[in-house]
């Protein structure tokens, strides 16, 4: 999954208990911290004293639904605090990161940055994984004046509370699917699909992309057979997977939010010999070796995810991050998730605001973001809109081929392969 | 819609395995595993080693996965259940087997990570072609070890002395104990049978779905559901209650909506539990069986 998306959380009853469980021990530490925070001052941040390291808090999903998100948001927040100190900290202090675990769950992220910021007394905060938790993450550090910065809450839904201190650096979600559904529009017309299929998570990450393909789509001619959302808690596929291959679309746009709901509908169209033409989904196929180990490698010919960073990305920055997190964590370039870029961007972001503000005075950072200028990160440019969603982010679409997983559009771009068109059969 | 009635018997079989030994150990017992999610996980998990690493057939593997989930079984049996108090040993086993479920789900996250994975062979993405429709190898094979599976349990119960020892504690535990019945050395066994048999219905499961050791939650419900619904205690309740539920839920799903899917799943046990309080196969018929 990309950090992108979320998968709304409870998943079962005991899941619910547990988390409502959860919920009520947030409720009283959330009273408790209210009332701690009655003595403190809500300006925000502040500068530490001189020597002293400054602590940016955080709140990740170390356990429960987003845990390998979570947990590949954390490398990526260690391995920029560790670069940025190899290279003099921010203004000089040494940066030390206070990140407690939130086990996805909505309420315990509210009680954690409350804690952070009220208790802790952090002079940053960093995003948490997801827009389900982004959005009740922002609302408590609106109110302390805090510059929300994440990588992971790019739904319109996190933008929509109307907040002026959120900034995602990420590519806005709801443009996702812009470069693919372009480029099938493109085709000439004797080899353009002529139908499609839109089954879709009932989530906040994957329902807004999926009405902006269609509407492209639909205007370029290509008929849409199969539109329907299924719950995030559905945990046998098998009947829907099989009504999209009975509706013979050539195309197919899966809102998927994770590698579990991918796999899932690969193998039931391998099952029921259904061969779309062309297989988007919004999320998993990103997930590199946890993708081709869950669908098996055969299976992973011609499918195709959008997503705005890549591990071969050629911009320096990139390849240097890439390069220290195999150094640091081991493994090969092509297993490192996007979630680690853009937990890493998180911290260059904020790193170029505290140097441009000289310190860490929230009001001063989030007019400064708000300020139009331009800003650089692994995943590429920054220039935030009065909404706070990055505006200058390039949302590519990659495909798997004979392995590899390759940038294939903007098809005009010079990193761009050719893309398999039409895609191979299953297990091909 | 006849596809998705296919869909939902083969499925219904896989979930029959999976519930099977939460019917069974609640029958013998008393006790209500909430630990039976992370159990199927463990299964999963297990037959994914000797697939991966040692190259070993998901059903060939049963044969090391099912003793050594049955030595599992008797080991939490013997260390946390048999320790609970008989008078509030119901209750309590909801805590004890939540947290036996959160220990084996650290101890999985230690060792394998929180990446889904998932068990290939090459009969999972394979199917036979029959009237016009394609059913999936996987879950006919499923379908068939269930059968087997649930098959050989009630043969275990109604044809053996050990079953007789069985019925009769499921019937009442003093009087068991009373005509001789060592009725702890029967929980004990009862309790390793019933994950021992999880360890099949993991391994179909982990073939049909993506998992890591946070997916017990998803599935304990939907075993909870099932084995009332089916009535507690009894193994046949289990496996018709699982294609009752399973069919119903695909083909809401396929008619209707995906979205009311889990709904109509839920709402069919209180509608259920409503007119029949005791279940398809209640306990006390299961029970008098």
């Amino acid at each position: 999954m990309t950090a992108w998306t979320h998968r709304s959380d409870l998943r079962s009853s005991l899941g619910r208990s547990r988390r409502q469980r959860s919920g009520l021990f947030a409720l009283v530490g959330t009273g408790a911290l209210v009332l701690a925070a009655c003595g403190s001052s809500s300006a925000g941040g502040g500068a530490p004293k001189s020597n002293a390291p400054i602590v940016i808090g955080a709140s990740l999903s170390l356990s429960g639904d987003f845990s390998a998100d979570g947990q590949a948001f954390d490398r990526g927040y260690q391995l920029w605090a560790a670069y940025q100190n190899a290279h003099g900290g921010l203004l000089g202090h040494k940066i030390t990161l206070d990140i407690v675990s939130d086990a996805s769950d909505p309420a315990q992220v509210a009680t954690n940055y409350q804690k952070l910021i009220t208790v802790n007394h952090v002079n940053l905060v960093f995003g948490p994984f997801s827009t389900l938790l982004t959005v009740p993450a922002s609302k408590i550090t609106n109110r302390y004046g805090y510059a929300m910065l994440e990588g992971a809450g790019g739904a319109p839904l996190a933008f929509a509370q109307g907040l002026h201190s959120i900034f995602d650096v990420s590519a806005p979600v709801a443009n996702a699917l812009i470069p693919f559904a372009k480029w099938i529009a493109s085709l000439p017309a004797s080899e353009r699909p002529k139908t499609a299929a839109y089954p879709t998570s009932n989530d906040p990450f994957t329902e807004p992309q999926l009405p902006v393909a269609q509407k492209i789509l639909q205007a370029a001619g290509v008929r849409t057979v199969y539109s329907k959302v299924f719950p995030s808690e559905v945990t046998d596929f098998t009947p829907i997977a099989d009504a999209v291959a009975a509706s013979k679309a050539q195309i197919v746009l899966l809102g998927s939010v994770d590698v579990p709901t991918v796999s899932a509908f690969i193998k039931a169209f391998a099952q029921q010999h259904y061969n779309p033409k062309a297989f988007i989904a919004t999320a998993g196929p990103d997930q590199g070796t946890a993708f081709a180990s869950a669908v098996g490698a055969s299976n992973t010919e011609g499918v195709m995810v959008p997503n705005a960073w890549y591990p071969g990305a050629t911009n320096p920055g990139s390849q240097a991050m890439v390069a220290s997190y195999v150094a640091k964590y081991g493994g090969t370039a092509s297993g490192v998730n996007a979630d680690v870029a853009e937990a890493f961007s998180v911290g260059q972001v904020a790193a170029q605001a505290v140097e441009a503000t000289h310190g860490f005075n929230q009001a001063k950072i989030i007019a400064y973001l708000h300020s139009g200028v331009t800003l650089t990160s692994v995943q590429g440019p920054v220039h935030f809109d009065a909404l706070g969603e990055n505006t200058s982010a390039t949302i590519f679409a990659f495909q798997w081929q004979k392995g590899k997983f390759l940038q294939v559009l903007p098809v005009a771009d010079s990193s761009s392969s050719k893309v398999e068109f039409p895609k191979l059969a299953w297990g091909a | 819609m006849i596809q998705a009635v296919v869909d939902g018997v083969l499925t219904g079989g896989v979930y029959a395995l999976m519930a099977a030994g939460l019917t069974l150990i609640f029958g013998v017992m008393d006790i209500i595993n909430v630990a039976q999610g992370i159990f199927v996980v463990l299964g999963a998990y297990l037959s994914y080693v000797l697939s991966v690493h040692l190259g070993i057939d998901l059903f060939v593997g049963l044969l090391i996965t099912m003793p050594a989930m049955f030595v599992v079984g008797v080991v939490v049996q013997w260390v946390f259940i048999s320790r609970l108090g008989e008078r509030e040993r119901t209750a309590m086993s909801i805590l004890a087997t939540y947290a036996i479920a959160i220990m084996i789900e650290g101890i999985l996250g230690l060792v394998f990570s929180d990446n889904y994975v998932e068990l290939n062979a090459w009969y999972v993405t394979r199917s036979y072609h029959v009237f016009g429709f394609y059913l999936p190898y996987i879950y006919v094979f499923g379908f068939v070890l269930a059968a087997v599976l649930l098959g050989a349990i009630y043969l275990m119960l109604y044809k053996t002395r050990f079953g007789a020892s069985v019925r009769a504690s499921l019937q009442d535990r003093s009087a068991a104990r009373l005509v001789g019945v060592n009725v702890d050395r029967v929980a004990t066994i009862t309790f390793g049978i019933g994950v021992a048999v999880t360890a099949a219905g993991g391994m179909v499961y982990g073939a049909t779905n993506s998992f890591n050791p946070n997916t017990g939650y998803d599935l304990i419900s939907r075993l909870l559901t099932i084995v009332i619904l089916g009535g507690l205690g009894s193994i046949g309740g289990a496996l018709g209650a699982a294609v009752c539920m399973l069919v119903l839920e695909d083909v809401v799903a396929v008619v209707w909506s995906p979205v009311w899917a889990p709904f109509v799943f839920f709402a069919a046990l209180v509608v259920v539990l409503s007119v029949r309080p005791t279940g398809l196969f209640g306990r006390s018929s299961a029970r008098a069986q």
